[in-house]
């Protein structure tokens, strides 16, 4: 197997100096990298809250834009699509904490060897937790960079032996309207249904996160572990898993069946294929200290920047018609 | 003491800026949040949302001024009508303007792509190219110019607040409830000019 390769950065986003120094200094703090066995994680600058529990330790960091600014904390946790807690992007945060993501367990099924109902720290405990700075791009046409924890979904994936008749992996969100009260309304055909390709499923790429910014995964990101595929729009990325399934047919995904000309299976980001309500050839980016109104418009890039990591998993594949 | 003329011309003046400065306050509300840098993750689609919803619900208001003027008999719906309706062009402009400034900025370009190819900017653009004769025509000269066309002119206003529903109604991905709320209320103020249920409104002896 050809050895994986984190993405080089263009000449064109090389960390600007402050955001640079600003790394640099953090790096110092956390008294180098290779050294340590386990490292704090990612601290930022900028007003990120200490951890309401247990603050996770991390034996790696990759930042695999190439130094792209960060998104504040503020925005990460408190600018969110989350239809469970309701439509407005600051919904999910005024209204996630009936979520109690512990205890939780989560259904395992369909083509593999091992599957069952498996408590949430049975599903986590033999992960190390890394950390991944990824950029999210929703279809909405805005963008973040986010440092997320946790570790690599095929790790997860394997632990369950899929069997040979595993095409495609499918996700599940929690069903329960009492904790999750935007379910009353039936906007989408609820539980949230998400599902990737086997071969996207065991990308290097694709990773399950338990934590952003050094500590556990606030419920408005998707408490106790969520999907995050860098590569697609967001809402591939589905939040607070209760089951996995390992299908030999593609599912329908929640999106589809809500609007299919407007979102395929496959959502890779792209600029060349516009959704009908939205260009998708530029992104507003939410980072930095504080977003203004006069931040720049940045183009979109093909799967978001990860041409190069995932674009062989596409070849032969008419990106136009599977959009 | 004051003349009784300018007692009686006090109260208008009164009731006419405080409309004025009710229709203008979530503007000054935007700019306060603006300065303050206090308008979110996204700030530039803030301003859209807000400026849009403010320009639907100010062009609703201005269509509610007729009913209500059937309803109560007072003449002051139809003293207030052209300035809410002004206030709603303005909001429109200011939605557009933030759009093509702000958020597509070199790519403004793409508005040109946007109105023929996306569904829900070819009608909200229809609805503002609907409302800008009405805004240059509002001054009473040329009401007084344009005769009975200017009546028949300024009734271009009933599809523009159905097309600015629509565009709404298009635009939202999955929650259609707000949109359509909005919707029913434009409905409901233009049946409530069907003659019949014009006629059924009218409190006795108010003119129309
Ligand atoms: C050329 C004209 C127009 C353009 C280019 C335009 C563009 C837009 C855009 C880009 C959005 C945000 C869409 C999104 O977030 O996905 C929007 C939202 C909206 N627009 Fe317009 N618009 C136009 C005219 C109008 C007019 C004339 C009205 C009303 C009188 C209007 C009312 C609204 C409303 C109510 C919203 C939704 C606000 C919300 O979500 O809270 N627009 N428009």
């Amino acid at each position: 197997m050809p050895r994986y390769r984190f993405p080089q950065p263009a000449a064109s986003e090389i960390t600007p100096e402050p955001v640079w120094r600003e790394r640099r200094r953090l790096l110092a703090g956390l008294g180098g990298l290779a050294a340590l066995p386990l490292l704090p994680a990612c601290r930022q600058p900028e007003a990120v809250p200490p951890p309401a529990g247990n603050p996770l330790s991390i034996v790696r960091q990759t930042d695999t834009t190439g130094g792209e600014a960060l998104t504040r904390f503020a925005d990460v946790t408190g600018y969110n699509n989350f239809y469970e807690f309701g439509t407005g992007k600051d919904d999910p945060a005024r209204h996630a904490h009936t979520l109690r993501p512990r205890p939780w367990s989560v259904e395992v099924a369909g083509a593999a060897d091992r599957t069952g109902r498996f408590d949430l720290e049975d599903v986590l405990a033999p992960h190390p937790l890394e950390e991944r700075i990824y950029r999210l791009r929703c279809v909405e046409g805005w963008s973040m960079v986010i440092p997320w924890i946790g570790f690599p979904l095929a790790d997860l994936l394997r632990r369950f032996e899929p069997t040979s008749q595993a095409r495609f992996v499918a996700f599940r969100t929690l069903l329960d309207p009492e904790r999750m009260p935007g379910q009353r309304r039936r906007i989408l055909d609820w539980p949230y249904v998400e599902a990737l390709t086997i071969d996207e499923a065991m990308h290097p790429l694709a990773f399950i996160a338990t934590g952003v910014y050094g500590q556990e995964l606030p419920n408005q990101n998707g408490a106790p572990l969520r999907l995050v595929v860098p590569w697609k729009y967001g809402f591939k990325s589905i939040k607070s898993i209760v089951r996995i399934e390992f299908l030999a047919e593609q599912p329908l995904t929640s999106w589809e069946r809500s609007a299919p000309h407007e979102y395929g299976f496959y959502a890779n980001v792209n600029p060349e294929v516009d959704h009908p309500r939205w260009s998708q050839r530029s992104e507003r980016r939410i980072a930095g200290s504080g977003t203004s109104v006069f931040a720049e418009r940045i183009p979109t890039r093909l799967f978001n920047g990860y041409a190069e990591q995932v674009g062989a998993l596409y070849t032969g594949l008419d990106l136009r018609r599977f959009y | 003491m004051p003349a009784p003329a300018a007692v009686a011309a006090w109260p208008a003046a009164a009731i006419r800026s405080a409309v004025f400065l009710a229709c203008l306050a979530p503007l000054l509300w935007l700019a306060l949040q603006l300065l303050r840098g206090d308008l979110g993750a996204d700030p530039v689609a803030r301003l859209t949302h807000e400026t849009g919803i403010w320009a639907l619900r100010l062009l609703l208001l201005s269509l509610a001024m007729t009913p209500l003027r059937r309803l109560t008999g007072s003449p002051w719906p139809l003293r207030l009508r052209r300035m809410i309706g002004l206030f709603a062009f303005a909001y429109a402009a200011a939605h557009l303007l933030v759009y093509v400034a702000l958020d597509l900025q070199a790519y403004w370009p793409q508005l040109l792509e946007d109105i023929v190819r996306r569904p829900f900017i070819t009608v909200g653009a229809a609805a503002l190219a609907l409302l800008l004769p009405l805004a240059l025509t509002s001054t009473r000269a040329m009401q007084r110019r344009l005769g009975r066309r200017w009546r028949t002119l300024h009734r271009l206003v009933y599809p523009a607040a159905v097309l600015a529903c629509l565009h709404f109604l298009w635009l939202v991905k999955a929650d259609w409830r707000e949109p359509a709320i909005h919707l029913g209320i434009a409905l409901l103020l233009l049946a409530l000019r069907l003659p019949p249920l014009a006629r059924a409104i009218t409190r006795r002896g108010t003119q129309t």
